[in-house]
Formats: structure tokens, sequence, C-alpha cells
């Protein structure tokens, strides 16, 4: 299933809100800077990095590979590791 | 457009935000037993919740024509106190027969822990012993992936739960692809901060299709929208999506999922509505 719209009519209504996002994002960034300390070893700064870095590629799944980036890893062998089984 | 919601919390909401439902569509809801902002001390403290969402939540909805349905458990975050969480377990059975009773949710993961997998386990044996209708509440933020992951191995782990009967809800870009290719059904949240906006609703419409996919508002005593679902309703129109495609979304599907629970009698608005009049129209 596709959007009805076309990508200039998706252009026309999303521009304006896309801009105040990145906006947004620009201004917190320029905020830690200004403030007192140093948060640059944070692994957060660096999962916002990798994010910002994510947004530059051309593919069609940036939602879902930005969502993982904030994820917590999933192990396939948690059940052994908590020592329970499903019936 | 007639509509359900089939993930709200209406006993953290006002009289007024039932009036206001109706007159936005809503004409059903479901309420999956949930945390109340508080660690709760005792399992009596559940039965009298479990009285509310059977009796006296039924009684507020009719009031504005909408018809409620809940569903039952001891949620995730206090599932964390095994010993209580045992302890209410064992009162659940007293209140399944109740005629407003979906099945046993919103069971599932918080923090991802052993005692929340023990005791979601303990929820599943509940459901396949009573042959309820499962109803999934998925992590937050970054404990999302791994929980819904977690969770659909114990889904799947046990041959005695079908797919096709439980709704995993707060699905997201990056969890619902394996909620939907193993055959649940899946539930986007709408809410302003967290978990999913009206767009990115629509978006995974775009993506996946409207087989098995519903949304809803998860209404609840923090940050929250009740009438997100009217939200996601117009996101659609302006994206000019056919009125059939909106009604199978936040309608036909709560409805078609629901109808495998004994206990959903649902009456369409227009049920005494004579066809001459239908066809008329």
């Amino acid at each position: 299933m596709s959007i009805p719209l076309s990508a200039a009519e998706v252009l026309n209504r999303e521009f304006l809100e896309v801009r105040c996002k990145l906006l947004e994002v620009a201004a917190a960034l320029d905020r830690l800077e200004r403030a007192d300390g140093d948060v640059s070893d944070d692994p957060r700064m660096k999962r916002i990095q990798e994010a910002l870095d994510l947004l530059n590629r051309h593919q069609g799944d940036r939602a879902e590979q930005l969502q993982l980036i904030f994820s917590r890893a999933y192990d396939e062998q948690w059940q052994a590791q908590y020592k329970i089984s499903p019936r | 457009m007639d509509y359900f919601d089939p993930h709200i919390h209406m006993v953290s909401r006002i009289t007024d935000d039932y009036e206001t439902l109706a007159k936005m569509g809503c004409v059903g809801m479901s309420e999956p037993a949930f945390w109340a902002g508080f660690d709760r001390g005792s399992a009596e403290s559940f039965r009298d919740y479990f009285r509310q969402l059977t009796e006296v939540e039924p009684k507020r909805a009719a009031q504005y024509g909408i018809q409620h349905y809940c569903w039952l458990c001891i949620n995730a975050k206090e599932a964390e106190n095994v010993t209580l969480s045992r302890e209410v377990i064992k009162i659940i059975p007293e209140f399944l027969d109740k005629p407003n009773v979906l099945g046993i949710g919103e069971i599932g993961l918080n923090k991802n822990t052993r005692n929340e997998a023990i005791i979601f386990l303990e929820h599943l044996e509940l459901a396949a012993r009573y042959d309820q209708q499962i109803l999934i509440h998925t992590p937050h933020l970054e404990d999302k992936y791994q929980g819904t992951r977690m969770i659909l191995d114990m889904l799947l782990g046990d041959s005695r739960i079908e797919p096709s009967r439980v709704l995993v809800d707060h699905v997201e870009e990056h969890t619902i692809r394996p909620v939907l290719e193993k055959g649940f059904w899946a539930g986007m949240t709408l809410y302003p901060v967290s978990k999913c906006t009206p767009q990115r609703a629509a978006d995974m419409v775009e993506m996946y299709g409207p087989e098995r996919l519903m949304v809803n508002s998860a209404g609840d005593w923090g940050p929250s929208k009740p009438t997100a679902v009217p939200d996601f309703i117009l996101e659609m129109r302006r994206r000019r999506h056919p009125e059939s495609l909106i009604r199978k979304i936040v309608y036909e599907n709560p409805l078609q999922f629901f109808s495998q629970s004994q206990n959903f009698r649902f009456t369409p608005r227009d049920a005494g509505v004579s066809q001459e009049v239908r066809a008329a129209r």
C-alpha cells in the first residue's frame, strides 16, 4: 500500500514541520554546549550522534533504524540466562 | 465515523471524557488492567479494581452510549512482586464470567526482568487454562525492542496460544514487523511524546497494510490524549485514504478481533435500523 499523496504534496505539507523539528534539535544541541559541564562522554550523546548520521543516509527505513539506535540489544539466549522455559 | 478504542484506561478519566469521546464517534472501548501510578499493597486492592472495571465503568460508559469491555491481570510493573502477583492471578477467575471481560491483559514486560517473565508465563497459563484472549503490553522506549522479542519468544513457545487471539500493543517501527509476521494482531498507541504519533501510525498502515492492525489512545492518568483515535482518522483523511480503509482499522478490525472472545456481544449503533432505511441512506 502506498501513500495517495505525491512527493511534492508531502513536502508542501511537511516542510515547515520538518524545519521546526530540526530547529528544535539544533537548539537543544546548542543548549547542551552552553550549559556548564561536559557530557561528550555520556553514551546518550553517542546515540544522538549516531541518529544524526543516520538521517543523512538515503534509505527507506530511517524511523526503524533510529528506533534501534535507542534500543537495548536483544539476546536470543535470554531464557537460558534467566533459567526459565515456556511451556 | 463510528470507532472503537481498543485500549483506554477510563478509570483514570473523568466522566466528561466519556461525553467527549461519544461526541467524536466512539461507540465501544476495551480497558486493560494496568498500573495505577503506585504499587498496590494487597490482592484485595486488585479485587476492588476488578470490580471497578467490571461493574462501575460499564455503567459510566453506557450513559453515553459507549459499550465498555475490559481485560484483567496484574500489570508488568507490579509483577516484580511475585508473591503479590500470584495472589492476584488466583482471584482473576472469579471475574472471567462477568459480561464485559474479554480476556487476560495487559500482561507483558516493563524492565524485562526475570520476575516479570515468570509472572508473564503464569498469566499465559491462566489464559490457556480458561481459553481466554490475551492483550499484551510491550515495554517503553529503550526496553521496547528487547522486551517485545522476549514476549514473542514466550508466546511462540507455548503451543496452546493462538497468535490470532493475541493483541500485541504499543508496537512501533522497530517492533511491528515481527509481531505481524508471526500472525499476531498489532496495536499502535497514539501518545503525545512517547510511543507513536497519528502521522507515524498512518505511515505504518501504508507500509504494512491494514490487516490485523489497530490504533488506540491508551488514555490514562499520565500525559495522554483520549481523543487520539479521531486524530488518526483525520490524518488518514488528509492523506486522501478511502473511508473504507480508515473504518477497517478503527472499527472493523477491533470488532473482528474481539469477536473471538466469548463475552463480546457488541451491538452496532444502527442495529435497530431496518435494512430498507439503511439501503435508502
